[in-house]
C-alpha cells in the first residue's frame, strides 16, 4: 500500500491517498490562517459526501470557516481525538490532525486536485 | 469598505511596530493602527499571562492631562464615578456619559495631584473624547492631549511583579490595587499604575515614546511573553470586563450595563438623570455560560424560552482557561437571572446559553497582596 503525496483543494483541503482510502484534512496555510483551532465540526461517519459542498465547520479563536469535501464519497472515520484537541490541526495539519476519511472516491476526482507544485504557485497568486 | 480593506500605510503605526515585526506577529488594524494581533497564538498568550507575564503593547490608547483649579469639578461634572473621594496617587475606572445616557468611552482618570488629572480613554475615541471634554471645560481648566507621544505597556501576569521590580527603582510591594506611583526606569521617569485588564495582577506602564523599545525589549528580556490583542479579548472577556463598542455604546443607557459601583449614586453628572431612570431600561447586561467549544459571537441574537428574540451578544468566544465557549449580551431584564436558558442563534446556527453571574474565571490573581508575587 503506498502513500501517495497530497493534493489540495483551492479552498485549502488535502487529501492523500492510502489505499483505496482518501485521508483528508486542511493545509498548513490554512491552519495558520485560522489561528489557534478551538472547534471543528466534522462530517458524520456513513454519511455521503460531494467534493466542494460544506461538510463541516472550523472555529478559530478570531475566525469560523466552512469545510468543503475535497472528494465525493462515503465517510468512513473521523478523527473523534478533534473534539477534546483541535488544536491537532494547528500542531499536526498533515498528520495527526487529519480530519476524516473517504472511501468509494473517483480517482479522477484525485487527479483534478493541486499537486504540491500547483499548491505553492496557488497560495502564491492568490495570497 | 471595512478597516480590513485600509492600505496598512494610512493605518498608524506605535513605537513598538519595529518589535512585533521582528517577532512576525501578526498583525491587524484596530483604531486606525496596525496592531499585533497575536505572536505564538491567542491560547500560548493567554495562558501564558494567567500563568506568568504577558507584555503587551497598548500604545494606542490615548491620554490626557486635564489640569487646573476647576479640573475637580470640571471631571465631577463629566465623569460617572466621584471625582472628589479621589486621593493622590488613586486612579478609578469611570464612564464618559452623553446627555441620553449613552456612553461616549469608558476611562480610568489618575489623580496626579490636587489639580492635575491623568485620563487614559480607548484608541478609537480619542478625538472624540477630547473634543467633548473640550467643550465643557471651565475656562480655567487646561487640557492637553498627550496620546502621540504617551507610550503604555501591559505587564500582566503572576510572574510581573518580581520581573517589574528588577526594571524599576521604587517599591513595588507597597503599590495596592488601582494605585499608580511615579519610578525611574533607566534614569527616567514612568508612571506605573497596577491596573489591567487581564484579571491578572500586573501593571499598565505610561512612559515617553522613546522609552518604549528598550522596556518593552527588557520585559523580554526578563521573561515576559509578547501578547496581542487577541489573547487581551479573551481575557478580558473571561473576567467580564466591558470592551467599548461592544458592552458600552454612545446607543445605549449606561445603566443596563450593571456597572453600578463606577456610577455614582448622589452627584449630578452629564447623563445621571438618564442613567437612574429605570424607565429608560429594558434590558441588562448578562453573562452567558456555553457548554462545548462552539462559539456565539457579537450579533447573535439571543432567544427567551418563550421563543421571542429577548436581546443580542456584544462579545463571544472560546475561553482558553475554561475550555468552553462564553459570551455577554444585553437581554430584557426579566431574562438576567442567574440561571435562565437562552438559545443564541446566528448564520452558523443555534446553541444553548445559560445566565450565569460574573465573573467566568474565577481565579484570577489582580487583588491578592503584592507581597505574595515579590
Amino acid at each position: 500500500m503506498s502513500t501517495l503525496p497530497v493534493r489540495c483543494t483551492d479552498t485549502h483541503e488535502w487529501a492523500r491517498i492510502e489505499g483505496t482510502v482518501a485521508v483528508i484534512g486542511i493545509t498548513d496555510y490554512a491552519q495558520h490562517a485560522l489561528g489557534d483551532i478551538t472547534y471543528v465540526e466534522l462530517p458524520t461517519v456513513g454519511h455521503k459526501i460531494k467534493k466542494g459542498q460544506q461538510c463541516g465547520a472550523i472555529e478559530s479563536v478570531k475566525a469560523a470557516t466552512d469545510l468543503f469535501a475535497a472528494l465525493s464519497g462515503e465517510v468512513i472515520e473521523v478523527n473523534t481525538a478533534l473534539e477534546q484537541a483541535p488544536e491537532k490541526v494547528n500542531q499536526s495539519p498533515y498528520q495527526e490532525g487529519w480530519m476524516y476519511k473517504v472511501a468509494g472516491f473517483d480517482p479522477r476526482e484525485v487527479e483534478s486536485l493541486m499537486d504540491d507544485q500547483a499548491y505553492k504557485a496557488f497560495l502564491a497568486a492568490n495570497t | 469598505m471595512t478597516e480590513e480593506d485600509l492600505p496598512t500605510e494610512t493605518l498608524k503605526k506605535t513605537a513598538l511596530y519595529p518589535c512585533h515585526v521582528a517577532a512576525n506577529a501578526k498583525m491587524s488594524p484596530f483604531a486606525g493602527f496596525l496592531m499585533p494581533l497575536q505572536y505564538q497564538g491567542i491560547i500560548a498568550e493567554h495562558m501564558a499571562t494567567r500563568t506568568k507575564a504577558g507584555v503587551f503593547d497598548i500604545c494606542h490608547m490615548g491620554e490626557f492631562l486635564v489640569h487646573g483649579p476647576s479640573a475637580l469639578t470640571d471631571l465631577e461634572y463629566l465623569l460617572s464615578a466621584p471625582v472628589h473621594t479621589l486621593g493622590v496617587g488613586q486612579c478609578r475606572y469611570n464612564l464618559l456619559c452623553n446627555d441620553q445616557g449613552g456612553v461616549i468611552d469608558d476611562l480610568i482618570c489618575y489623580r496626579l495631584s490636587e489639580e492635575r488629572f491623568f485620563l487614559v480613554v480607548n484608541a478609537a475615541t480619542t478625538e472624540v473624547d477630547f473634543a467633548w471634554l473640550q467643550a465643557h471645560r471651565s475656562k480655567n481648566t487646561s487640557m492637553e492631549n498627550l496620546s502621540e507621544q504617551t507610550a503604555k505597556i501591559d505587564l500582566q501576569g503572576p510572574a510581573s511583579p518580581k520581573l517589574l521590580q528588577k526594571l524599576v527603582e521604587v517599591s513595588l510591594a507597597s503599590l495596592r490595587y488601582f494605585r499608580f506611583t511615579h519610578a525611574r526606569y533607566r534614569g527616567r521617569e514612568v508612571l506605573v499604575s497596577r491596573t489591567g485588564y487581564t484579571g491578572e495582577i500586573g501593571f499598565e506602564i505610561y512612559c515617553d515614546n522613546a522609552l518604549a523599545v528598550e522596556f518593552w525589549n527588557d520585559c523580554l528580556q526578563m521573561g515576559a511573553e509578547p501578547a496581542g490583542l487577541g489573547a487581551r479579548d479573551t481575557l478580558r472577556l473571561e473576567m467580564a470586563l466591558p470592551l467599548y463598542g461592544h458592552e458600552l455604546s454612545a446607543l445605549r443607557n449606561a445603566g443596563e450595563s450593571g456597572i453600578s459601583r463606577s456610577i455614582a449614586a448622589d452627584k449630578t453628572f452629564i447623563g445621571c438623570a438618564a442613567v437612574r431612570d429605570p424607565s429608560r431600561q429594558q434590558s441588562r447586561l448578562v453573562c452567558l455560560s456555553l457548554q462545548g467549544r462552539k462559539a456565539a459571537r457579537a450579533g447573535d441574537a439571543l432567544v427567551g424560552a418563550d421563543g421571542q428574540v429577548t436581546g443580542s451578544v456584544t462579545s463571544g468566544s472560546y475561553a482558553p482557561s475554561l475550555g468552553h465557549a462564553i459570551a455577554m449580551g444585553y437581554v430584557r431584564i426579566t431574562d438576567s437571572k442567574p440561571g435562565v436558558r437562552l438559545t443564541i442563534k446566528g448564520d452558523r446556527g443555534e446553541l444553548s446559553a445559560v445566565v450565569q453571574e460574573a465573573p467566568f474565571y474565577r481565579e484570577a490573581t489582580a487583588r491578592r497582596k503584592m507581597e505574595e508575587f515579590l
